[in-house]
């Protein structure tokens, strides 16, 4: 779609507000709606646009898909290690209170919220790209070097 | 006044809703489907954002009117953008089933208490209170919503972010590179 020069330059222009709108429900998430979970796939939604707009190849370049695993993984490690974490300050699992002597709940949910977000944007773009990325695979003869960025077009679609 | 305007508000919304169910119903093509099942979302997360249930309403905008939308159109590049016409005795059973789930939703929500009711379980059981009160103090957190989501219901999350990554893993074993790549092997050896 790199062509459509009113979706590029449009989309060049609000990539950068959903990525930051991403972040403010991340970290806004005690005092305003949304927490990991919407913040995830909102990040999730600003690459998935990218993608579409500049190719899936383009999107690999900037979220390489090793990152998505290593992230999809790290954001549960993150949850499940702060109940771990937990039990070895001498807590229950998950019990937040141990982890501060004055508002240990409010930095447990900023961690956790912080592994919830990073595990669901990894999944969704992984996903996304699993999905996007396939459709090359219908025709094999197809030189793999050249033009694979625009593979995902709206002529594919239609 | 302001209870009037928001109860046109929902109501306008749900007949929006169930115009564009009804479109649903009928196009063939699925590219328009998957257009008019993300404004579905849309409209749905607008519903639930007059009904004052924020969080729910962004999950739906990004998941349900952004992220599935985008998909199923990934999905329409790799299969055809067209349904199969089915036989009329199958669309029969269809119907048969249709009406008779429906009928019974319509029954079951009969038992429902009635809409913006001030004495429902939610507004009159005691946990209400322990939420939107007692989490002030034990947690420190103006979001109830995050509060329960991520402390009471630690563990639910915790599930939930597991979930979400063993259907990721799942989707990446099943249609990622490493397919590809074996397959593209024995292709050549052939």
């Amino acid at each position: 779609m790199r062509e459509h020069t009113v979706l590029r330059i449009v989309s060049q222009f609000v990539i950068a507000p959903i990525l930051l709108y991403a972040f403010y429900v991340q970290f806004h998430g005690e005092y305003s709606p949304g927490g990991g979970f919407q913040a995830g796939v909102i990040l999730a939604t600003a690459i998935i646009l990218y993608g579409l707009i500049f190719g899936v190849e383009a999107a690999r370049v900037a979220v390489p898909p090793t990152l998505l695993r290593i992230g999809a993984s790290l954001g549960l490690l993150i949850y499940g290690g702060t109940g771990v974490a937990t039990i070895l300050l001498g807590g229950n699992f998950l019990d937040y209170d141990r982890l501060a002597a004055h508002g240990g709940q409010y930095y447990g949910l900023i961690v956790i919220e912080l592994g919830v977000g990073i595990t669901v944007a990894s999944v969704m773009i992984a996903i996304f790209y699993v999905f996007a990325g396939r459709g090359r695979q219908n025709n094999p003869d197809e030189d793999e070097d050249h033009g694979q960025a625009d593979d995902y077009d709206a002529d594919d679609i239609t | 006044m302001t209870i009037t305007a928001s109860l046109a508000l929902n109501f306008g919304m749900l007949v929006f809703l169930t115009a564009v169910a009804l479109a649903l119903a009928r196009w063939r093509h699925l590219f328009p489907v998957a257009m008019l099942t993300g404004l579905f979302s849309l409209l749905s997360a607008s519903l639930f954002t007059v009904l004052s249930a924020p969080d729910v309403a962004l999950t739906e905008a990004a998941v349900g009117a952004g992220i599935t939308t985008v998909l199923f159109l990934a999905t329409f590049g790799l299969t055809r953008a067209r349904e199969k016409p089915v036989e009329p005795s199958r669309r029969l059973i269809g119907l048969a089933v249709t009406v008779i789930t429906g009928a019974i939703l319509i029954y079951a929500s009969l038992d429902m208490p009635h809409f913006g009711s001030p004495d429902t379980p939610v507004q009159q059981h005691p946990l209400r209170d322990k939420y939107l009160v007692d989490s002030q103090h034990e947690i420190h957190i103006p979001n109830t919503v995050t509060a329960v989501l991520g402390s009471y219901r630690g563990y639910d999350t915790l599930g939930e972010v597991a979930v979400v990554f063993t259907a990721g893993m799942g989707a990446l074993m099943l249609l990622g590179r490493g397919r590809r790549g074996r397959r593209g092997r024995k292709r050549t050896k052939e």
